[in-house]
């Protein structure tokens, strides 16, 4: 019976201890004080605040546009690149490309965002493009280590995945081309939903790569937080973080739940 | 060897192949990958509503040649033909051949209805033409009341059945079949057997099967293609397989074998005499074999062609009879298997049915038996 007491305990202090200060900064966007430690009543007017600033809410749709831009590009090269290393076993410099693919996993963001910054400086002085910098050039730099998370999710699908099944489909006549649209693409469909997603949330997430690589007017969302909350805490930053973390919890649910669905039916069948 | 009677020649073209023409020609495909050669110089001709099964263990080639003439591999030399078009290089989804996978590699993602009608649709057959041939198909494998189903929700039985009724739904001159049956608990497997060579007699296809289960093979086939590193060691109709195999690695591969060596006394034509210290005794055969006075062979005999005595028997020629102490028994219900060990210290096993209920006079462990066998009973092996 004492074992009974002993499990939930550590449990409530694990969640407490990752969840307590999410939940703090949630509660207290509903705070009416502008002091951000001061309880003293229930309120929403953080939450208007926030909706009548152009500013914040122009920030937002840029990210937002960029998160899914960027996304949508990482899946295709993504998915691409995890074809090639699952299905073409041994080709040359396969061992080099596998390393490249998966090295902004591990690259630390400071590098990333400057390399590329001195990559985009150099092309403008000799290609004449990008002109200058802003989203066109956030979307290429979250475009790349977003693929790189992509090709990793598809690669892990990919690899037990059941060759016979395409083969099957080539023997009942379908090309190719037609057995990838029949066959392979709705068996890998959850991991590329999940690549997607993974793609828009760490894309949204992303400060340092951002502020490297944008220009002026093309301030993503993690930008224009950090640079008011250097000016101090702001209750209408909270009322943004609770909507934030309210519209990532949804996408990784979405993810989590179309992922059990179609898992039962994978390994089973 | 010995002669047998030329029954049914019309039902068995291979027997005739002057005046049939082969469905399948094989000829002298090899297949490498890298250095190793998974199939190595074979050619074999097949006809037309043939059930005919390849047979061998594991890296015998078998597969690879399945795969091959399915078209998911290119023989690195050699041509396949089908009903007498080169298939050697055309693509797997242009040939007129279909295959059933060992997965069954039903697409999770569709009805058993849809599974089915996948290829019909890909030849963009008229709705109603597929409807009604999916049905059909479904009847046929005893599924009709399944064709909504996803196949997750099937048992190992009914998904082996879907795969069938989707390999047939294009009414295949061909069909191929990776280890059909290998899935299948024991009883199952026996019972869909006979289904198998039911729907096969009934739809006059021509299946290629490919196992490495010899009762399986046996039951099944017409004709059996015994294979061994790449290479084909036999053809032939199972009894041929069974009773009179060419090389010890047939003899040892299908069903159990005594085999002894021994050299050549007498080469008439009419018999042989061989002396097998091994046995103890001379092997007196009764027909004329292609040796050489002196000459080292194999002799190979099944247990059940084998008789054991507690009296000497009567036997002419002075041969086939030898002595033993009986070291274990295996009493398998039908038949009890005696393993005796030979003067020689040779071990061979010797099987007898058990004709009476509790026979008090059976013969038991320690006595000292009397082992005979016929004329032509063995086989006589130069490979």
């Amino acid at each position: 019976m004492r074992r009974g007491w002993f499990i939930p305990i550590v449990a409530a202090l694990g969640f407490s201890f990752l969840y307590a200060p999410i939940i703090s900064l949630v509660v207290f966007s509903f705070n009416e004080n502008r002091l951000v430690t001061v309880w003293s009543g229930f309120s929403l007017k953080w939450y208007g605040e926030l909706f009548s600033d152009p500013q914040m809410l122009g920030a937002a749709w840029l990210s937002l546009q960029i998160a899914a831009i960027s996304a949508s590009i990482a899946l295709v090269l993504g998915t691409l690149a995890a074809i090639a290393l699952v299905r073409f076993r041994r080709f040359r410099g396969r061992t080099l490309f596998s390393g490249m693919v998966s090295a902004p996993l591990v690259m630390p963001d400071v590098i990333t965002g400057l390399s590329l910054l001195l990559l985009f400086v150099a092309m403008e002085s000799v290609l004449g493009w990008p002109q200058g910098r802003g989203m066109l050039t956030i979307v290429i730099a979250h475009s790349t280590f977003c693929t790189a998370y992509v090709c990793v999710v598809v690669q892990s699908r990919l690899s037990d995945f059941d060759r016979s099944l395409e083969e099957a489909a080539m023997d009942l006549g379908a090309s190719p081309l037609r057995t990838f649209f029949d066959i392979t693409l709705p068996i890998i469909a959850p991991a590329l939903v999940s690549g997607w997603l993974l793609g828009f949330t760490l894309s949204l997430d992303d400060l340092v790569i951002a502020s490297f690589v944008s220009g002026p007017g093309s301030s993503t969302l993690p930008m224009v937080i950090f640079s008011k909350v250097r000016l101090g805490v702001s209750p209408d930053v909270n009322a943004l973080a609770t909507i934030i973390i309210g519209i990532v919890s949804l996408g990784v649910l979405t993810a989590t739940i179309i992922q059990l669905r179609n898992r039962p039916r994978s390994s089973r069948a | 060897m010995a002669k047998k009677p030329q029954l049914a020649i019309d039902t068995r073209p291979w027997r005739d192949p002057a005046n049939n023409k082969p469905f399948v020609r094989i000829r002298n495909v090899t297949k490498k990958f890298g250095d190793v050669a998974a199939v190595n110089d074979v050619s074999l001709d097949i006809y037309r509503s043939e059930l005919f099964c390849l047979l061998g263990g594991s890296g015998s080639g078998k597969s690879t040649l399945l795969r091959m003439l399915a078209g998911f591999e290119t023989p690195t030399s050699g041509t396949i033909e089908i009903d007498g078009q080169d298939m050697t290089d055309v693509a797997p989804y242009n040939r007129p051949v279909n295959m059933m996978f060992q997965s069954y590699a039903l697409f999770p993602h569709m009805t058993v209805e849809q599974n089915v009608a996948y290829g019909l649709k890909r030849d963009h057959l008229p709705r109603a033409e597929i409807a009604a041939r999916v049905s059909e198909l479904l009847t046929l494998v005893k599924l009709q009341d399944y064709g909504k189903r996803k196949p997750h929700q099937l048992s190992g039985g009914q998904r082996q059945r879907v795969a069938l009724a989707r390999a047939l739904a294009k009414r295949p001159k061909l069909l191929l079949l990776d280890e059909p049956l290998g899935a299948l608990d024991k009883k199952l497997r026996e019972e869909t057997q006979f289904e198998l060579v039911k729907i096969q007699e009934q739809l006059g296809v021509t299946f290629i099967v490919v196992t490495h289960d010899q009762e399986e093979a046996m039951t099944l086939a017409t004709r059996i293609g015994v294979m061994n590193q790449g290479e084909i060691a036999m053809i032939g109709e199972p009894a041929d397989i069974y009773e009179f195999p060419n090389s010890r690695f047939v003899a040892g591969f299908i069903g159990s074998v005594n085999m002894v060596e021994g050299i050549v006394t007498e080469d008439e034509p009419d018999h042989i005499r061989i002396r097998s210290g091994e046995l103890g005794c001379d092997i007196y055969v009764g027909h004329g074999v292609d040796c050489a006075p002196d000459q080292l062979l194999w002799w190979a005999i099944r247990p059940e062609k084998m008789h054991l005595s507690r009296e000497r028997p009567e036997v002419g020629h002075d041969a086939n009879v030898t002595s033993g102490v009986v070291e274990e028994i295996a009493y398998l219900g039908d038949i009890s298997v005696y393993q005796i060990a030979l003067d020689s210290g040779k071990r061979i096993r010797v099987s007898q049915t058990n004709a009476s209920r509790g026979n008090p006079d059976a013969i038991t462990w320690e006595e000292r038996v009397f082992v005979t066998w016929g004329d032509s009973s063995g086989s006589v092996l130069t490979s």
